[in-house]
């Protein structure tokens, strides 16, 4: 297949918005969506700082099916205040996975899929937004003992922020080469360490460092999938179908702990340098 | 930001309700519910401030071509262009035309 064939048959999810993004993973016609935007559950602290709100608060959370299996996505809509959490969002997706935990308790093997797209906290929220964050890394880590927790990071946003926290804890994490994963964002870093170290302008590097494919070489993603809804698709169900992994990353963290241990913060550090860290011995079982 | 009320004579009540667009940066998000029969209501938060002129006249050309139905429209504007605002107000009504015919 030429280039231009395989490029006129995909389809595009980094194109699709939060709503779309989920309808197109769940079961056709399983998808009910709660809370959804006529319910009009908006950020009471946007407008006090002169900021419009969405309906939804760019939170779309959705119950149905995947094979057959109940499902809930809890999908950030990243056009929206950057996929910032805040208040109502952040304790929308918080719900919907404690939930899906209690579920599991009584005997629903209800499972969870994240569609991340997010800076981190929403500011203008302040610690509501961090402590709804805590609550669904709280929540995440209760569903995982149960069920596999998938998070997609898709792009064009990426996960920043204490959401990236919340994605390392997932059971299994799914990126494309658009997404970009990372505790603080680019323009955070040039800030803090300088234009000459790090230029947030510099979109080849900004990849090099926290884009999909790096991630991925890198053992801290499970999976690098091209932007095309029906591959994703397969994906998360191969995840599914794999069930809980034998150790989450998240528990693996001696073994990371001691690839840092071998870096030697005075040298630069670039790509490849941290591509031979991690791929050197792989005893921690990072695919 | 600021909220602009507007009522324009209208048609029926629809059946169903449909959400079109978000607010992200030059778009608008559109929520269009039934409203009272021969009313449409439309409510307008929008981040640019002095543009109520603007809004009257969009309005104002628009349903004077085609009698609206009966709605409640909410609208949460992020500096969506005139253009953009009217693409996507007609892409609302078509979905509840479309939702219409479903429950039909």
């Amino acid at each position: 297949m030429t280039d231009t064939a395989r490029l006129l048959q995909s389809r595009s999810f980094i194109e699709l918005g939060a709503r779309q993004r989920a309808r197109a993973l769940l079961d056709q016609g399983s998808f009910r969506e709660l809370i959804g935007p006529f319910e009009r559950m908006m950020s009471p602290w946007l407008p006090k700082q002169g900021i419009v709100t969405q309906a939804d608060d760019g939170v779309v959370i959705a119950k149905g099916t995947i094979e057959g299996q109940p499902t809930v996505i809890a999908a950030i809509e990243g056009s929206f205040q950057g996929g910032s959490m805040g208040e109502v969002g952040g304790a929308k997706i918080a719900g919907a996975l404690e939930l899906a935990a209690e579920d599991n308790r009584n005997g629903i093997p209800t499972r969870a899929v994240l569609l991340l797209e997010t800076g981190g906290v929403r500011l203008q929220e302040a610690n509501l937004g961090l402590a709804a964050i805590a609550e669904i890394q709280a929540a995440i880590v209760d569903l995982r003992q149960y069920q596999p927790v998938i998070a997609v990071i898709a792009g064009p946003v990426g996960c920043f922020g204490g959401m990236s926290i919340a994605a390392g804890l997932c059971s299994y994490l799914i990126v494309t080469q658009e997404a970009r994963l990372g505790l603080n964002g680019p323009q955070v870093i040039e800030q803090e360490a300088g234009i000459e170290e790090y230029d947030s302008r510099d979109r080849p590097f900004i990849w090099s460092l926290t884009g999909g494919e790096q991630r991925h070489v890198t053992g801290l993603v499970d999976a690098y999938v091209p932007d095309d809804t029906e591959t994703i698709h397969a994906q998360i169900r191969t995840c599914f179908r794999q069930g809980k992994p034998a150790l989450e990353r998240s528990r693996r963290y001696a073994w990371f702990l001691d690839r840092l241990g071998r870096l030697e913060p005075e040298q630069p550090i670039d790509a490849v340098t941290v591509r031979d860290l991690y791929a050197a011995g792989d005893e921690g079982g990072v695919k | 930001m600021e909220t602009l009320k507007f009522e324009f004579p209208a048609g029926q009540s629809p059946r169903g309700r449909a959400l079109v667009g978000g607010v992200g940066s030059g778009d608008l998000e559109v929520l269009l519910e039934p409203g009272e029969a021969g009313m449409l209501r439309l409510n307008v938060v929008t981040s640019v401030n002095g543009s109520a002129a603007r809004w009257q006249n969009l309005f104002e050309r628009m349903f004077r071509e085609q009698t609206p139905p009966a709605l409640n429209i909410e609208i949460h504007d992020f500096g969506a262009t005139p253009g953009v605002v009217r693409l996507r107000l007609e892409q609302g009504l078509e979905e509840l035309q479309l939702e219409g015919a479903f429950h039909d």
